[in-house]
């Protein structure tokens, strides 16, 4: 089975959400993506990043790494920053909740990531930071044989 | 990052061009806000085909301006949208308040 994999750590500043993107469909590139798989998974990933960026470090500078994996056709994607936390989960998943309304922040972050991959975790420990974990199965015609 | 055009019957076309993330929100918001308070129109077109990408930080600016020129009774409509930003603005449901403007057209 074929395996890859990168890793990559940047400031949490909002210049890095398209090189966060930018990295990421570089990345997948070898597994031969549709334009629909590529736009879903960087869209998925820039919502990630962006969070880290806007919520893990009010007070201070920090970093957001993304650590990407391919095994096989499946790609799994890591988000983490190592900031505030999420003290309920449950309550940011919401669609459409947001913390920052006057920001015009639409609440509809990790409701993209969920629906454009084909899995979303999300752990976190409040003053520790948070971990995002995205997966998509990056089939595609060619892959199983087919052009 | 906006284009502006005004028709002579009062559409007001904002044109977005490039990658409409939470970066370049700032920007977007003041451009579009500086061409809603220069221009007097009845309706507002934004027209996205120069929109290479787009994540919910776009959706927030958009409900932005809905919200800002809803007491000026102006419609706003959305065109151009390619397939994946289309799929996030039919996600988002933002369609319902702002049609695309292809179909009110024809």
């Amino acid at each position: 089975m074929f395996r890859n994999k990168m890793q990559l750590k940047f400031d949490a500043i909002s210049q890095n959400e398209g090189f966060a993107r930018m990295t990421i469909g570089a990345f997948i590139a070898q597994l031969n993506p549709t334009i629909y798989q590529l736009a879903d998974i960087k869209t998925a990933v820039s919502e990630a990043v962006t969070n880290a960026i806007i919520h893990a470090y009010p007070e201070k500078e920090g970093e957001v790494e993304l650590n990407a994996s391919i095994e096989g056709t499946v790609l799994t994607v890591e988000i983490i920053d190592h900031g505030v936390g999420i003290a309920d989960i449950e309550k940011a998943r919401q669609p459409f909740y947001t913390t920052a309304p006057e920001e015009e922040r639409s609440g509809m972050g990790f409701m993209v990531m969920e629906s454009f991959m084909d899995s979303l975790e999300v752990t976190s420990k409040v003053g520790e930071g948070t971990r995002v974990l995205l997966r998509k199965n990056v089939e595609t015609y060619s892959a199983k044989g087919a052009v | 990052m906006i284009k502006v055009q005004r028709t002579k019957d009062g559409k007001l076309i904002l044109s977005v061009q490039g990658e409409l993330d939470h970066h370049s929100a700032p920007v977007a918001r003041a451009e579009m806000d500086q061409a809603l308070e220069n221009h007097q129109f009845k309706e507002i077109v934004f027209e996205l085909s120069g929109l290479t990408f787009m994540d919910s930080s776009g959706i927030g600016v958009l409900l932005g301006r809905y919200k800002k020129v809803q007491s000026l009774g102006a419609k706003i409509y959305v065109s151009g949208a390619n397939t994946a930003i289309d799929k996030l603005l039919q996600m988002s449901g933002i369609y319902t308040i702002m049609p695309k403007a292809d179909k009110e057209v024809s």
